[in-house]
């Protein structure tokens, strides 16, 4: 696409600007940021999974809180992020000193964001269970946090990865953003670009945080591939054994004893 | 609340620019999503690249999009074209699965007997598998809808005129009640869209009220 005098040619200055060895070091360096941008995603991400994700094995496991659950998740999407970032920086800067100003109202505001999908990833992981799974485990003599851990939480995996992947990536977009009231990372880029008109900065720093965001992606799918048991997702040699038994027989550490279960009553 | 009701008209022309900003990158990507799941859905070994290839889309950041699409499209930075075009791709990303899961989630019988009736590819499709997925689609240009609002909102920061530029207002004024405003506004706009589709989805899907749910 030939670009116009009013359209930036934004591939070369892309081009320009990042094989610039100067815009990679240094204290405000792609690397220096992006190592920021990953520190204080990966810090909301652990509180908000410390948080949520015990929340959310419970409330499946014992079914109370269940209908909060379902729509505080609804209802979480439509909370504007900005908006709660700027609430949030409004009420906390006047309260507290020095790099804590931008710091603590954003990180607010990453673990706010994130818990939602990751409560209601572990919610529906657990309620996913099938039932005859859970019975099983009962029947085997366990008792309700055996279950829970044993069973419920291993089969509940994937979607407890899946919540923390879309939580992963709404706290690296809205890291970027947090950029706006001073915190560090890739955003410093694309808010200070933005200042100094400088537009080949904020599109290469727009571009880095998209590829940033993707193989934050990548390596989630990554780990919850190999992070779940083989019987649930389907790799391995007995790939085409139901999961429940599978789950129940690596949860009495069995391997062969278990009949298999009668498949005609597998979920409609 | 004094703040709100000095400024309704300046609130109101913001809502509409949202509601449009927002509103038809909807229909748009859903008119680009229904051939593209329809395919997904069609031969089989497009589904997975179809389904996390446009989902992989949805993993940019907002302020990324909308910082990178003039430069893409040739356009100034501020022209609401840049952002229709990002939520467009916002919302074809959600929606491919979701349409190609829902065309999925039609019985064979009810297709099988629609061919036996005389049906052919064309009509079958449009007479009976796309209303019988109305209530899948729907369930995910819901999540889109929120999402969408939600999202336009961070156009404030390039300068995009919508409900988000109360919150940038408010901001470097130091001041609450422009920011709590756009808050509201856009939860209630969210809300607004929801019970839209909703209820486009009742009356698209009358079958489902006649049968207390059951298909």
């Amino acid at each position: 696409m030939a670009a116009g005098e009013r359209g930036p040619p934004v591939i070369q200055d892309i081009i320009a600007w990042l094989s610039d060895p100067a815009h990679w070091t240094g204290e405000d360096g792609v690397l220096r940021r992006t190592l920021e941008h990953l520190g204080y995603s990966g810090i909301a991400l652990v509180i908000a999974a410390v948080i949520a994700i015990p929340a959310g094995l419970v409330i499946g496991h014992t079914g109370r809180g269940r209908f909060a659950v379902v729509n505080l998740a609804g209802a979480a999407r439509a909370i504007p992020s900005l908006g709660l970032l700027f609430l949030l920086f409004l009420f906390l800067a006047p309260r507290v000193s020095g790099d804590a100003a931008f710091l603590w109202p954003s990180l607010i505001a990453l673990v706010v964001l994130a818990i939602p999908p990751i409560l209601s990833g572990a919610y529906a992981g657990v309620e996913s269970v099938d039932p005859a799974a859970r019975d099983a485990a009962r029947g085997m003599g366990m008792t309700g946090p055996a279950v829970l851990l044993r069973v419920e939480f291993p089969c509940a995996l994937p979607l407890v990865f899946s919540g923390l992947r879309s939580a992963a990536l709404q706290i690296v977009a809205t890291a970027t953003i947090a950029a706006i009231v001073g915190l560090g990372g890739l955003g410093r880029f694309l808010i200070d670009g933005q200042k100094s008109r400088d537009f080949p900065q904020m599109a290469s720093g727009a571009l880095v945080v998209a590829v940033l965001a993707l193989l934050v992606d990548f390596l989630f799918a990554l780990a919850q591939r190999y992070a779940v048991s083989p019987g649930l997702t389907g790799r391995g040699a007995r790939a085409t054994m139901r999961h429940t038994e599978v789950a129940v027989r690596a949860a009495a550490g069995e391997t062969e004893a278990i009949r298999p279960v009668d498949r005609s009553r597998s979920r409609q | 609340m004094t703040w709100f009701l000095d400024h309704i008209p300046e609130v109101l022309d913001l809502t509409y620019r949202h509601v449009y900003l927002a509103g038809l990158p909807l229909l748009l990507g859903l008119l680009i999503a229904l051939p593209l799941g329809w395919l997904a859905r069609r031969y089989r070994p497009l589904y997975l690249p179809f389904t996390a290839g446009f989902g992989l889309l949805y993993t940019i950041p907002s302020l990324a999009l909308f910082i990178l699409m003039p430069g893409f499209l040739g356009r100034q930075i501020l022209d609401p074209v840049n952002v229709i075009v990002a939520m467009t791709i916002y919302t074809v990303a959600l929606l491919v699965r979701t349409v190609a899961d829902g065309l999925a989630a039609v019985p064979d019988h009810v297709n099988n007997a629609a061919t036996a009736m005389g049906y052919g590819r064309g009509k079958r499709f449009f007479a009976v598998e796309l209303p019988l997925a109305v209530p899948v689609i729907s369930a995910g240009l819901r999540v889109a809808a929120v999402s969408n609002v939600s999202i336009v909102s961070v156009g404030a920061i390039i300068g995009v005129q919508q409900l988000g530029m109360l919150f940038t207002d408010g901001f470097y004024r130091f001041f609450y009640d422009p920011i709590i405003v756009g808050v509201v506004g856009c939860i209630l706009l969210a809300l607004v869209f929801d019970l839209v589709i909703v209820g486009v989805t009742r009356v698209l899907t009358p079958w489902l009220r006649a049968s207390g749910g059951h298909p």
